[in-house]
């Protein structure tokens, strides 16, 4: 199986060298052919492996491929971890990596960086796939930073915008205070356990609950805690968990395909996957655990709320997925693991959905991305207006859709948890979901229902995207609407995640609502009678429909009453605001300092300079010494010999 | 009879001495080609006999004051080696400077001998004949360029202190005679297996010895000459004195200090020690303020000295091979840069100043590089091979506990780095002050280019000759 492991992650590598270096040799044809191939292969490796696992009941594996090098005791390895949990979320990034391909073809298809475009996209499935396959800290961090890169490069795919500059290094420097903590909490377990090995490091994890540190004298923390924090502190960069979500909505300055695949379905969900995949740690930090909870709780709701004032269809669908992100959180905090895991399947399929249906919208509005401007495009584009509205109802949680069953389990957990701030987060999500249904709807009614706020005739009549962006569109809407039938079963309440999950027994919620499930049918029908989370939804939607379809003349009375509000929502709660104001120009002084006090004045004056100074000095002395005159010469030897002769006299 | 063998290179090599001696009396003057034809090939001779003469084991002849092992043939091959180079690279810069005559390879020859001698030496009076013969050959050597000032001037220092030098080591030797009765290593080695054998007039006679090598090797404080005749000599010459000598006083060092006299290792070890220091400083810091290539490469090879020193400090078979390796790898680097200082003189013009390389990699791409590989060999730059010469030794430092003397190499080296990066910058980074070509023969080229690309593949395969050292010391 090492050879289909290696295929899996090398195929895209290999596909994205080939169309990355290949320059004009590759022809734009080519260029998608190869990285498809790529990503098809490796997707059909994956169902193998998948297939094997369940099917053959093949045992986890857990070997080293490449040795790289040794430092000391430390040894720095390839290896590869494939259990159930790896399986899956490979499954899942190479089948989206996959319609997102497809679905390139149509919407790049007039750009100039079209082949520059699917080597990155083949690249970053490489780097996806080494971050979620890896058994170790390093290649975590390896895969962990590639993907990093990659969407660096994405977001300013279109290098001449300015907006696509900023805000692909606003993303790069949030990330990078992430990477630092992530950096960190690698490094405490390097230190705590001395390796660098998943297996090592898990088997380690009940004795380091044990032992402390003391950060400053007199304040003790428990080791492992700390470590888990400072993970957490890079999963709330790389999942846009607040206040680090920042640099999510402003990423949408990206080709659209990329905001599904990298911003939306994989590269953001690997702070959830990381969490998940370390529950072993996480489960013995009960701090850990109550700030993921919170946090998560958090962005779940305020997120959400910004959704609502947001024009910008891509925008709205970004801020809809920080949101949802913060339901995965709360997920992981209440030690729903597999919840959090299976709500990142579900969502990675709708929201890739959502977003390649408003990359569709984009194009056939001609690059128009304000849905206010938008409004009455159903009569011209059916199958996007049917698989947006699928997208929809799955991201709502309407029962019998994918969504549904993932967000309604992982509340439910979160009711029985009996967590610290259960309580906090269980109002959250429940606000969360009225608030989810409420935009998802606006947005809906506002692009495809009502009149057209701007002319649509002649040239520019929207038309329905080519078959290649709508065969994406039909394929994922299809997995968005059955995927949670067979799975939630095996997931939540079998032992799918048996030997990748671990839970201890007085944190298993799961297991408690898992007494009364039997079978999905039921499950609906239970929630419909006990859970309000259903009604939530529809009174959202309801909402959206009276405020933007029926009585649109509201509005505005609404929006005055609650001015302040509004003004706050408009702003994003001010975040990039108080950056901008207090903390930039703070750092940038410390910058500034740095640069010349630290760094012109000491290091590069006083001690490279300076001591080259004094050394340049110190030579044109010595060089007089050597005056030329025989006798000098001659003096200096029979010194030598002389202070020579003295020692050895001096020494018996 | 049989102790005859043992010396049939250095026997074969008198009698070809004598042939081109005789047939350069009676060749005209412009027939000088075939004296430097002959000489190639007495070499090349010299090699054949010592490789089919090389018995594999130790065998010790004349009484004991003669040894013949395999240590002492790789030596000398690479001796045979370095002049073989210095005559190639010199042919050429000599006829345009119109001094190709036949005394210089009779010369170089001779120096060759004693080089062997001492190699091959046994006895304190056998290393001392070698060592004149060979130092009598430099000094001639020297001041070959008769008709110039600062060529006499250069000779004329290196005579007299020279002459000072090897005072004082026949000086030495005397006491050690004095007090053990014999001058054979073998039975002086004998001599030092007795505790107690440790007496004044022993360590007066020591530190002698001491200084006598150390002048020898051009080590701080007797080092004075070095700058002066480097600069002063011919760049021929130059090259001659700084490679191929280099070889004979690792052999005195070892035949000496490491061999016959390591019962007395504590008290010569500190004395090196302090020399190597100072020649470290010294060489790394002085060159730094040096315009003149020449100059700048005399500093450098007095503090590559202290690096060689240091592996006899630790006084282990591990030191002694990073010392033989140091010496060798430090030969081929030092002929390669005296190589490009020739490559670039033409008639009338030395250009041994720093600035005569600005701006080379512009005329000419291909030995720019090859000075760069020289030079980021010297400042001890992976992959090549100065780097692994200089881990050798400071791995047998650190083996020995020698923490402070590791680091304060470490330190000077890295003060070094300096200005052999500086005429890396110059010819990369700065305009050339002239547009014009290089002109040189093609066995010149080919042969300095192999010189160059040696340090690059001995660095990478460092394993050969770091064994093969290893396995001829032991």
């Amino acid at each position: 199986m090492e050879a289909v492991y290696l295929g899996i992650v090398l195929s895209p590598l290999l596909a994205a060298l080939i169309v990355g270096l290949g320059g004009r040799l590759i022809s734009r044809p080519t260029a998608h052919w190869v990285t498809i191939i790529g990503v098809l292969a490796s997707f059909l490796l994956s169902l193998l492996v998948l297939k094997d696992l369940i099917v053959d009941g093949a045992q986890v594996y857990n070997g080293t491929v490449y040795h790289w090098a040794t430092i000391g005791n430390l040894s720095m390895e390839i290896g590869f971890l494939v259990d159930h949990l790896t399986a899956l979320m490979v499954s899942v990034v190479t089948l989206i990596s996959l319609a997102v391909h497809i679905y390139t073809i149509g919407y790049m298809k007039e750009d100039p960086g079209y082949q520059r475009f699917f080597s990155y996209i083949s690249l970053f499935t490489f780097a996806m796939l080494m971050l979620v396959m890896s058994n170790n800290f390093l290649q975590l961090f390896f895969g962990w930073e590639a993907v990093g890169v990659v969407s660096y490069l994405l977001i300013g795919f279109w290098y001449k915008r300015q907006a696509a500059i900023f805000a692909s290094l606003k993303a790069f420097l949030v990330n990078r205070v992430g990477d630092f903590g992530f950096l960190l909490g690698i490094a405490a377990l390097l230190w705590a356990t001395g390796s660098l090995d998943y297996k090592q490091v898990f088997d380690d994890a009940e004795r380091l609950s044990g032992v402390s540190i003391t950060v400053f004298s007199g304040v003790d923390w428990s080791i492992l805690s700390l470590a888990c924090i400072c993970l957490f502190v890079g999963a709330m960069a790389k999942s846009a968990q607040m206040p680090l979500h920042i640099w999510l909505p402003d990423s949408m300055e990206g080709p659209t395909p990329i905001s599904a695949l990298i911003h939306a379905a994989t590269m953001v969900t690997a702070g959830i996957f990381m969490v998940a995949r370390m529950s072993p740690l996480f489960e013995f930090s009960e701090t850990a655990l109550s700030l993921i909870l919170v946090i998560g709780a958090t962005t779940a709701f305020f997120a959400g709320l910004l959704g609502i004032v947001q024009d910008d269809i891509k925008r709205v669908v970004a801020y809809s997925t920080v949101s949802q992100l913060g339901y995965m959180t709360v997920a992981l905090g209440v030690s729903a693991y597999s919840a959090g895991i299976f709500h990142l399947a579900t969502h990675a399929f709708f929201k890739a959905l959502l977003f390649l249906a408003a990359g569709s919208v984009i194009m056939a509005m001609h690059h128009e991305q304000n849905i206010k401007k938008m409004g009455g495009l159903r009569r011209y584009m059916p199958i996007t207006y049917w698989s947006a509205l699928i997208g929809t109802l799955a991201l709502i949680g309407f029962p019998g859709f994918s969504g549904f069953f993932s967000k309604d389990a992982l509340i439910e957990a979160v009711h029985v948890s009996t967590a610290v701030s259960a309580r906090y987060a269980y109002w959250c999500l429940l606000g969360g979901v009225f608030i989810t249904a409420l935009y998802s709807f606006r947005m809906f009614f506002l692009v495809f229902h009502g009149e057209a706020r701007t002319e649509l005739s002649g040239k520019k009549t929207p038309k329905e995207s080519p078959i290649v962006m709508t065969v994406p569109l039909i394929i994922l809407a299809v997995f968005s609407v059955v995927i949670g039938w067979p799975t939630i079963g095996p997931l939540l309440f079998g032992d799918f995640f048996a030997d990748s999950l671990r839970v201890l027994d007085h944190h298993d919620v799961l297991g408690m609502v898992g007494t009364e499930f039997h079978g999905p049918t039921i499950f609906i029908a239970h929630s419909m009678m006990s859970s309000p989370v259903v009604y939530l939804a529809g009174a959202g939607s309801l909402t959206a429909w009276f405020f933007y379809l029926k009585r649109p003349d509201l509005r505005d009375l609404i929006k005055q009453r609650i001015r302040l509000l509004h003004h706050v929502l408009v702003n994003k709660y001010y975040f990039d605001y108080l950056n901008e104001v207090f903390l930039l120009p703070r750092v940038r002084q410390a910058a500034n300092f740095l640069w010349h006090f630290g760094d012109e004045n000491i290091i590069d004056g006083r001690l490279v300079n300076g001591s080259a100074r004094t050394i340049a000095s110190v030579s044109s002395v010595i060089r007089n010494m050597q005056s030329g005159y025989l006798y000098h010469y001659a003096f200096s030897m029979i010194i030598g010999l002389a202070v020579l002769v003295g020692w050895m006299v001096l020494r018996t | 009879m049989a102790d005859l063998i043992l010396a049939a290179p250095e026997i074969f090599l008198i009698c070809a001495i004598c042939v081109v001696l005789l047939t350069d009396v009676f060749l005209p003057a412009d027939k000088t080609i075939v004296t430097y034809s002959l000489a190639l090939l007495s070499l090349v001779g010299t090699a054949a006999m010592t490789a089919y003469f090389s018995v594999g084991e130790t065998v010790i002849g004349f009484g004991g004051s003669f040894i013949a092992d395999s240590a002492g043939s790789v030596l000398k091959t690479f001796a045979y080696l370095m002049v073989a180079i210095c005559f190639l690279y010199s042919r050429d810069y000599l006829e345009r400077a119109g001094l190709l005559r036949g005394e210089f390879f009779v010369l170089g020859l001779f120096g060759l001998l004693g080089i062997m001698v001492i190699i091959s030496g046994h006895s304190l009076l056998t290393l001392y004949l070698g060592l004149e013969l060979l130092s009598l050959s430099l000094y001639a050597l020297v001041a070959f360029n008769r008709d110039s000032g600062i060529c006499a001037e250069a000779a004329m220092k290196y005579f007299v202190l020279g002459a000072i030098a090897s005072g004082t080591l026949l000086y030495g030797i005397s006491f050690l005679y004095g007090v053990t009765g014999t001058v054979e290593l073998q039975a002086l080695g004998q001599y030092f297996r007795e505790p107690d054998a440790l007496s004044l007039p022993l360590l007066l006679g020591l530190t002698f010895i001491i200084v006598g090598i150390a002048f020898k090797f051009g080590a701080v404080p007797f080092h004075m000459w070095l700058p002066d005749v480097y600069q002063g000599a011919p760049t021929p010459v130059t090259l001659y004195v700084g490679s191929a000598p280099k070889i004979a006083a690792f052999a005195l060092t070892w035949r000496v200090l490491a061999d016959g006299l390591l019962g007395l290792h504590e008290s010569w070890a500190d004395m090196l020690a302090v020399l190597a220091i100072l020649s470290l400083g010294i060489g790394s810091i002085v060159a730094i303020a040096q315009s003149n290539l020449k100059r700048m490469l005399a500093y450098s090879t007095i503090s590559h000295v202290g690096f060689i020193l240091m592996g006899f400090i630790a006084g282990t078979e591990d030191g002694l091979r990073a010392s033989m390796f140091y010496t060798l790898t430090y030969v081929i680097m030092a002929a390669g840069a005296f190589g490009m200082i020739i490559l670039l003189s033409r008639r009338g013009f030395e250009a041994e100043n720093l600035e005569d390389f600005k701006g080379l990699n512009a005329r000419n791409p291909w030995f720019a590089f090859v000075m760069l590989m020289i030079m980021f060999s010297m400042a001890g730059v992976p992959p090549f091979v100065g780097f692994y010469a200089k881990v050798v030794v400071l791995e047998s430092l650190l083996a020995t506990d020698m923490f402070w003397l590791a680091g304060s190499a470490v330190f000077f080296t890295v003060i070094g780095a300096f200005y052999y990066l500086r005429v890396v910058w110059y010819m990369y980074f700065v305009d050339p002050l002239n547009e014009e070509s290089l002109e040189a023969a093609t066995d010149f080229r080919v042969v300095l280019s192999v010189n160059g690309l040696a340090l690059l593949v001995l660095g990478i395969f460092p394993g050969v000759l770091l064994n093969l050292c290893a396995r001829v010391l032991s």
